[in-house]
């Protein structure tokens, strides 16, 4: 199965359209055309590895879906409704960061460097999102976190700042504080790229467990055995464009595209 | 004319000394905390997308980065009365004039030290607070001020310290600070030795109370489980247990 070309844009949505789904992208910084018209769609429950050289705009295609920055042109679509924007008679405008702040509640992040919370032990990094944006009371929400911290095999940690864990339990850590928001579509930035090679296995294996539980994930990745293991559908991504999508065995054993045969003589 | 240990220890149990060594502290604190308040909106300024943000704010730190904070005191306490008769009033006091002129100094100080703590967080935090869904208050006051507190500590415990030797200047608008209270009892002795002994004693105590209360409030700061004798609860906020 290659890439098909877009569906039409729903108007109402059903739990058989995407969940999330992007049309003609783009974004650019300064003279770089970083995204050139990406078309990009994901089902409920579905897992999405994207593969791609470094510089291709996979990262950026994340930032955009996670409204952390503006798209210069196109739209994204959470569950059939457009967001980041509001769209006005005359044509459409860039939500103010606070109703964006709103909107990002739906769309969990998982970066390739952490980023948690030093100054907050593990259980409060996961609880922060509970209490300070969903307005959950603190018991309730530690509650939570712990079930939370369960699932990614840290309770035992949860007292523990994050420079006294290591790497890959600080990625299950920011893996939980995503997840207890309970998002539509949790996305990760080569979420084993910072780690020691020892340590990506038992975060490969927890992002491994939510997929099985039916979590929609797309995996900007370089983990390429994961990829055709864990996911549904493999997508390329090169120059700003997607290059190939299809099922694992498909884009591994049989790539249609130059471009693929070309990046997996790389990485093999 | 020898030192005379008998009045340097009279003046040191002498009430003046404690009520003028109460006011220095009184001033120091009141405008560190004006100055912080200011300085942490000068700072937002200076590091806004605003044009007009960062004009202002970098006008504010130029102009009373130059000013003597001495000609500030004079100007509040003498000058600003003439034109403004609200001033004239009995509220007006040497103490509130001297806490306002050294604080919106100080300002332009403190302005810097928290601009600096605030770039010095990793761009990677905001970014996170952002993506779970925080408004950008929420972002500042839950994420990044935390983490740019523990940065300013050192240069604010430096500057506190600056502040309690600078409200010995607001003895020109005759306020009874330490220093003044010690000059006055000179002007009547002339036991020059005794009495400044005795502000050397105060000022000393003072700022060891001070270095005290700063080790006391970074450690407050050490983001470990490790430092605390007793097992950290996660019940408890965070930094509290801290026993060293």
């Amino acid at each position: 199965m290659t890439h098909s070309g877009p569906e039409p844009m729903p108007e109402t949505w059903s739990a058989n359209d995407p969940v999330l789904s992007v049309r003609n992208l783009h974004k650019s910084y300064q003279d770089q055309h970083v995204l050139r018209g990406v078309e990009f769609d994901i089902h409920q429950g579905q897992v999405k590895a994207v593969l791609g050289p470094s510089g291709s705009g996979k990262s950026t295609m994340l930032r955009l879906m996670a409204l952390l920055e503006p798209a210069d042109d196109g739209e994204i679509r959470l569950r059939g409704r457009r967001i980041g924007v509001r769209e006005k008679a005359s044509g459409t405008v860039a939500l103010p960061e606070r109703e964006l702040a709103k909107e990002r509640r739906n769309i969990g992040m998982v970066f390739q460097k952490f980023n948690l919370f030093p100054h907050l032990t593990a259980c409060r990094n996961v609880m922060l999102g509970l209490t300070s944006v969903k307005g959950i009371h603190h018991k309730e929400a530690e509650e939570q976190a712990m079930a939370m911290l369960h699932r990614v095999g840290l309770s035992h940690r949860a007292g523990h700042f994050p420079s006294e864990l290591s790497g890959g339990q600080q990625q299950r850590v920011a893996i939980a504080r995503a997840l207890v928001m309970n998002p539509d579509v949790l996305l990760f930035d080569e979420p084993t790229s910072a780690l020691d090679p020892e340590l990506v296995g038992e975060v490969l294996d927890v992002m491994e467990s939510l997929a099985n539980d039916g979590m929609t994930m797309i995996v900007v990745t370089h983990e390429v055995r994961f990829a055709r293991r864990v996911a549904d559908e493999v997508t390329l991504f090169d120059s700003g464009v997607i290059v190939e999508q299809a099922t694992p065995d498909e884009f591994f054993d049989n790539p249609q595209h130059q471009r693929t045969r070309k990046f997996l003589s790389h990485v093999h | 004319m020898e030192f005379d240990v008998n009045i340097f220890v009279q003046q040191l149990v002498n009430p003046s000394y404690v009520s003028g060594a109460f006011l220095s502290v009184a001033v120091a604190v009141l405008s560190l905390i004006l100055a912080t308040a200011i300085g942490f909106a000068v700072a937002l300024g200076r590091t806004s997308r605003s044009r007009i943000a960062q004009g202002v704010a970098g006008i504010y730190t130029w102009f009373f980065r130059a000013i003597p904070a001495l000609l500030v005191l004079l100007i509040i306490w003498n000058a600003l009365p003439q034109l403004f008769p609200v001033l004239r009033q009995d509220w007006f006091s040497p103490f509130i004039a001297a806490f306002i002129g050294l604080g919106i100094v100080e300002a332009a100080f403190m302005a810097e030290i928290i601009r600096s703590a605030l770039l010095s967080i990793d761009e990677g935090q905001a970014l996170a607070g952002r993506a779970l869904g925080m408004s950008p208050v929420k972002v500042m006051l839950k994420v990044v001020l935390p983490q740019a507190i523990r940065t300013a500590l050192p240069p604010t415990g430096n500057e506190f310290i600056g502040l309690v030797k600078f409200s010995s200047l607001a003895s020109v608008i005759s306020l009874q600070e330490l220093l003044t209270t010690a000059q006055v009892g000179v002007n009547i002795t002339f036991r020059y030795a005794e009495y400044y002994a005795a502000a050397i004693v105060y000022y000393l105590i003072i700022v060891s109370l001070l270095t005290l209360l700063q080790s006391y409030v970074e450690k407050k700061f050490v983001w470990t489980s490790r430092s605390k004798t007793k097992k950290p609860s996660i019940l408890e906020p965070v930094g509290q247990g801290v026993q060293s």
